[in-house]
């Protein structure tokens, strides 16, 4: 079954990024959305069966931290596996994140590798890799 | 505390490894400097993020035009032959990553910091100035023939109960820390 990912970050060069990322992880993928900020990645939410969320923490409007919670307080959409994705390092952030729901943690610099590795690790069971 | 070593082993090791990942380079370690305020005229790309907590400051990459249009065809896999959106945005990136991971580096020190979202200015003949900002301390990096600089001040804040003060006991000085 193909999925539907959700990109969140401001920079579009991220975006970019991890657009292609996702590509070489050999997941079964039908369209990778994007967007800029919390809100937007709401919108984009209401408007499409997403099954993955990639997201970054530290963005303008609504920070990934505000989507999370939101996502997981919706029954619609609390199943969804959202995985940040972000420079923030600092204990606060991740157990902030971990605490709200989220399904796993990559830090800003990464490799293609370890995406990968993380979205096997973490998101098998939930989306056909 | 001594924060000059700290911050300089950090800066060096971010700038290095985000290099090293997100663009497969390795950069060569350059000069490092402390600088006061006034800083010359610039020409090119220069990005900036605040940092802020119980010290509070910038930090900031800067590099040419050609460097700037380097970074994003590497990092994005594409063709940059100027200085466009997708340049700017991936000096924004980079800034982030390098400073986010030396603010990482630096929370074990001076406590939890926040980040602020990056801005990146490109043109010639221009001036930028941090107000409040005395000392910077600027590592330089070389990337074949061209010269990126990654640049950051830090000083206590005042605005928390973990101020720390250095052995003169003001808060004036930045980094003496």
């Amino acid at each position: 079954m193909e999925s539907d990912v959700l990109v969140v970050d401001d920079s579009a060069a991220i975006r970019k990024i991890l657009q292609r990322v996702l590509r070489q992880t050999g997941m079964a993928i039908r369209t990778i959305h994007e967007a800029g900020n919390g809100e937007e990645a709401l919108d984009v939410m209401n408007a499409h069966k997403v099954d993955l969320v990639l997201t970054d923490i530290n963005m303008p409007k609504m920070d990934g931290l505000q989507f999370l919670a939101a996502v997981k307080a919706s029954a619609e959409w609390r199943q969804v596996p959202v995985v940040m994705i972000t420079t923030e390092g600092g204990e606060t952030k991740v157990s902030e994140a971990v605490k709200l729901g989220a399904a796993g943690y990559v830090r800003k610099p990464f490799t293609a590798d370890q995406i990968k590795e993380k979205l096997v690790r973490i998101l098998a069971p939930a989306v056909a890799l | 505390m001594n924060l000059q070593p700290i911050l300089v082993e950090s800066v060096c090791q971010a700038t290095a490894q985000v290099f090293s990942t997100m663009l497969g380079v390795e950069v060569a370690r350059g000069e490092i400097t402390t600088e006061d305020g006034s800083q010359d005229a610039n020409d090119g790309v220069v990005s900036f993020i605040g940092l802020a907590g119980a010290w509070a400051g910038t930090g900031s990459l800067s590099c040419s035009p050609v460097l700037a249009c380097r970074v994003c065809a590497t990092m994005l896999m594409c063709e940059a032959a100027s200085v466009n959106e997708d340049v700017l945005d991936a000096v924004a990136e980079l800034t982030n990553m390098i400073i986010g991971s030396v603010k990482t580096d630096l929370e074990t020190h001076l406590g939890p910091l926040g980040l602020s979202i990056p801005t990146v200015v490109f043109g010639r003949n221009f001036k930028t100035k941090s107000a409040g900002a005395n000392e910077w301390t600027v590592a330089r990096f070389q990337w074949e023939d061209e010269t990126l600089q990654v640049r950051i001040c830090l000083a206590p804040s005042g605005r928390s109960s973990h101020v720390m003060l250095h052995p003169g006991g003001t808060q004036t000085c930045a980094l003496e820390i």
